[in-house]
């Protein structure tokens, strides 16, 4: 057994070291995250398009875990424009969702740091906050209010032991300490109404496990919608629902998205939701973005053979296959990635050049781009 | 589907070659019971008189929201669950009439591959183990073959032989997945009930792990049950689909007429909900309102009139009669009229 040595063992000895090392890289960041008052001018920065609510920028987030470090999102950059949904696809374990809680900061730390990059979320008025570097009480004043999160469990995320009523005013008087106590409610109940609960006082008055899955998903929505966000992001709103309470889900997320002009940020693994719901897709692999471009550039016409490798292994009501395409292997170990392309040793179009550094992005139209050497030479004339 | 089919039921022992597996009428209710004395306060219709029927090598696909009764009807169909009244006759034998020991010889020819296979795998078996403990104890293959089954059984399912000492936590979803199958096929079985395989599963896997079915089904003449909420899974894996709502099934035929031609308003608006990975196409969306209701307390007459479009005033007092169309079966009042002509 000795020969062949496995790559996934370590001895104690190893897993000490990688420790005690990662401690110290994490205490240095808390310690610096940790300063009182830090000044705003340290995370003040500007937009790069005054049109986006929120831009990434190079985006690394790195989990340092005992057997090593996982680049869980390595290096992304995308925008979320106003008023649009973006979609973001992948396989679990790729990133989409560390994308989204590094936006909003929840992370777990310290083994959860972002190392690297910029999220820059447009304050409106002209500032722009870049979210990486903002101290903890900053940020508390932004999430739920500028930014909120709807989860994929509607099951785990309300608490059990309190009246919804509570637990959307507790929202609401978080952000709006000045509002009264009868105004805070009325507000609840209105929002209830909004997200189409019939019998909004009763439910107020009810516990989370007196309602059913899509009832549960609803009240979510209320809560993340409260206090009028710019960015939505949804992480799996319909995974955990049936196809008839999705379909009531989806449509409620997009009349109301309309009334409040807000953007979304729909995280999901579901291919039919996002080609219906998206105006941008952005698809992810281990950590990194392989390609992005508008829903119609990238259903009717995906280049990267991921992508294209994810659409023809999804079967699709009325169209016959004899088989289904599947892609072969499965992603690799995310302590070790390779540094050549991430997808090279899956892909049946991997070609000489695949064998040199991570492809960087080429784009094929103006707003659709790709990490794959084989659409190098089809550069776009920008 | 009770009322056409209960005079057959006195032909019980007809030993019809065709159908691998005949369900008729089955009803599975469960007591909810209150009070220190568990005083018995009502019934948990979950399934309500279903019937069907699957050929031999070939895939019935069952479809529903979650607590439609589905998982009831497959576990009810292996006797996991007992009974509270209809046939189940496997190979024209009747699955509840048979003895303890008849049943544990029929056991390796139903098998099961469960949901969630992080949960369905024992945390402390190896591999080999798992997929052999069954094969062992119903003498499948002598003793001094036994390996070499084992081994020729995993490479089949897409897993290599050296995976047989490693224990489930070293695996993949998709792998495991795998391993459930493995176990299910190793017992060679003529008839394996899948409840939701690949739900759990990201789409790549999933793909994969149809195509294993496929294969399988291919191979050895299977016949499946497959119970699943994914509508374009089923639809390419099934030669006939059931469609369930509340413990009853509303609908049932071939899958191409089912698709084609939906008849029962609850089949179209499910149908019609599906996402399609294609932003070109806007569907004319049916939303239903509201959820399912209760399955303790279902809604009189049809159970789907509380969320249907087509609501008519019988809709609230009668069941619907069940009408066959050359085999494509829907239970709805819609129809009343088409039959008498």
């Amino acid at each position: 057994m000795q020969e062949n040595k496995n790559v996934n063992y370590l001895t104690a000895k190893e897993s000490r070291q990688i420790s005690r090392e990662n401690r110290r890289i994490t205490n240095q960041i808390e310690k610096n995250r940790n300063r009182r008052n830090i000044p705003e001018a340290e995370y003040l920065t500007n937009m790069q398009d005054d049109g986006n609510v929120v831009e990434f920028d190079g985006l690394k987030t790195y989990f340092y875990t005992d057997i090593g470090v996982v680049r869980a999102v390595d290096g992304i950059s995308f925008n979320i424009p106003k008023g649009k949904t973006v979609g973001v696809v992948g396989e679990s374990g790729c990133g989409k969702s560390v994308t989204s809680l590094s936006l909003m900061q929840l992370v777990q730390r310290p083994q959860g740091q972002i190392v690297g990059g910029e999220i820059r979320l447009n304050m409106g008025d002209g500032k722009a906050y870049d979210v990486a570097r903002m101290p903890t009480e900053q940020m508390e004043k932004i999430r739920g209010n500028m930014v909120s999160m709807i989860f994929q469990e509607p099951m785990t995320s309300l608490n059990p032991v309190f009246r919804i009523g509570v637990q959307l005013d507790e929202v609401i008087n978080l952000h709006n300490p000045e509002m009264s106590k009868e105004l805070i409610k009325a507000r609840s109940i209105e929002m209830l109404d909004t997200v189409g609960i019939a019998n909004a006082e009763g439910i107020y008055q009810r516990y989370p496990h007196e309602l059913s899955g899509g009832m549960r998903q609803r009240v979510m929505i209320a809560m993340a919608l409260v206090c009028s966000p710019q960015l939505i992001i949804a992480d799996e709103p319909t995974t955990a629902l049936d196809v008839t309470i999705q379909a009531q889900i989806l449509d409620l997320l997009r009349n109301l998205k309309d009334k409040i002009n807000s953007s979304i940020m729909l995280i999901t693994h579901d291919l039919g939701v996002v080609a219906e719901m998206a105006d941008h897709v952005v698809v992810m692999y281990a950590g990194r973005i392989v390609e992005q471009g508008t829903a119609q550039e990238v259903f009717l016409n995906p280049v990267h053979p991921y992508t294209v490798g994810l659409m023809a292994s999804k079967p699709v009501v009325n169209r016959e296959v004899e088989r289904l395409y599947s892609i072969p292997g499965s992603v690799p170990n995310p302590i070790n990635m390779p540094n050549y392309c991430y997808f090279r040793d899956r892909c049946d179009r991997a070609f000489d050049k695949c064998v040199g550094k991570y492809p960087p992005y080429f784009s094929v139209s103006p707003t659709h781009s790709v990490a794959c050497y084989l659409y190098e030479d089809q550069q776009h004339a920008k | 589907m009770q009322n056409e089919k209960a005079p057959e039921r006195n032909e019980k022992k007809h030993v019809s070659t065709d159908n691998i597996l005949e369900v008729k009428d089955l009803k599975k209710y469960f007591p909810i019971k209150a009070g220190l004395l568990g005083r018995l306060v009502g019934q948990v219709k979950a399934v309500d008189g279903i019937s069907f029927s699957i050929k031999r090598g070939t895939t019935m696909g069952l479809v529903g929201e979650s607590g439609c009764g589905k998982t009831t009807v497959g576990k009810t169909i292996l006797r996991l669950n007992d009974k509270t009244s209809g046939d189940v006759l496997f190979n024209g034998e009747e699955i509840f009439e048979l003895s303890n020991r008849e049943l544990r010889a029929k056991r390796p020819q139903i098998q099961i591959i469960f949901q969630d296979p992080y949960s369905s795998l024992s945390p402390r078996m190896p591999v080999g183990e798992i997929i052999g403990e069954a094969v062992k104890e119903h003498n499948i293959v002598p003793d001094d073959k036994f390996d070499d089954y084992i081994t020729r059984i995993m490479e089949s399912c897409g897993l290599q032989a050296y995976h047989k000492d490693r224990y489930p936590h070293e695996f993949s979803g998709g792998q495991r997945q795998r391993i459930c199958i493995a176990r299910a096929i190793a017992l060679n079985p003529d008839f394996i009930v899948c409840d939701e395989p690949v739900s759990a599963l990201d789409v790549s896997i999933q793909a994969q792990i149809i195509n294993l079915l496929a294969d399988l089904q291919k191979e050895f003449g299977l016949a499946y049950l497959f119970i699943s909420h994914d509508l374009s899974v089923v639809e390419h894996i099934s030669d006939t689909i059931g469609v369930m709502y509340l413990g009853s099934m509303v609908e049932y035929g071939k899958t191409e007429d089912i698709f084609e031609n939906p008849l029962h308003p609850y089949t179209k608006a499910l149908f019609s909900a599906i996402p399609t990975p294609d932003p070109t196409v806007k569907m004319d969306r049916i939303i239903l309102e509201g959820s399912i209701p209760s399955p303790a307390n279902p809604p009189l007459g049809c159970k789907f009139h509380t969320r249907c479009a087509h609501r008519m005033e019988i809709c609230e007092t009668e069941v619907p009669k069940v009408f066959d169309f050359d085999g494509h079966v829907v239970a709805c009042h819609l129809y009343n009229k088409e039959k008498d002509r």
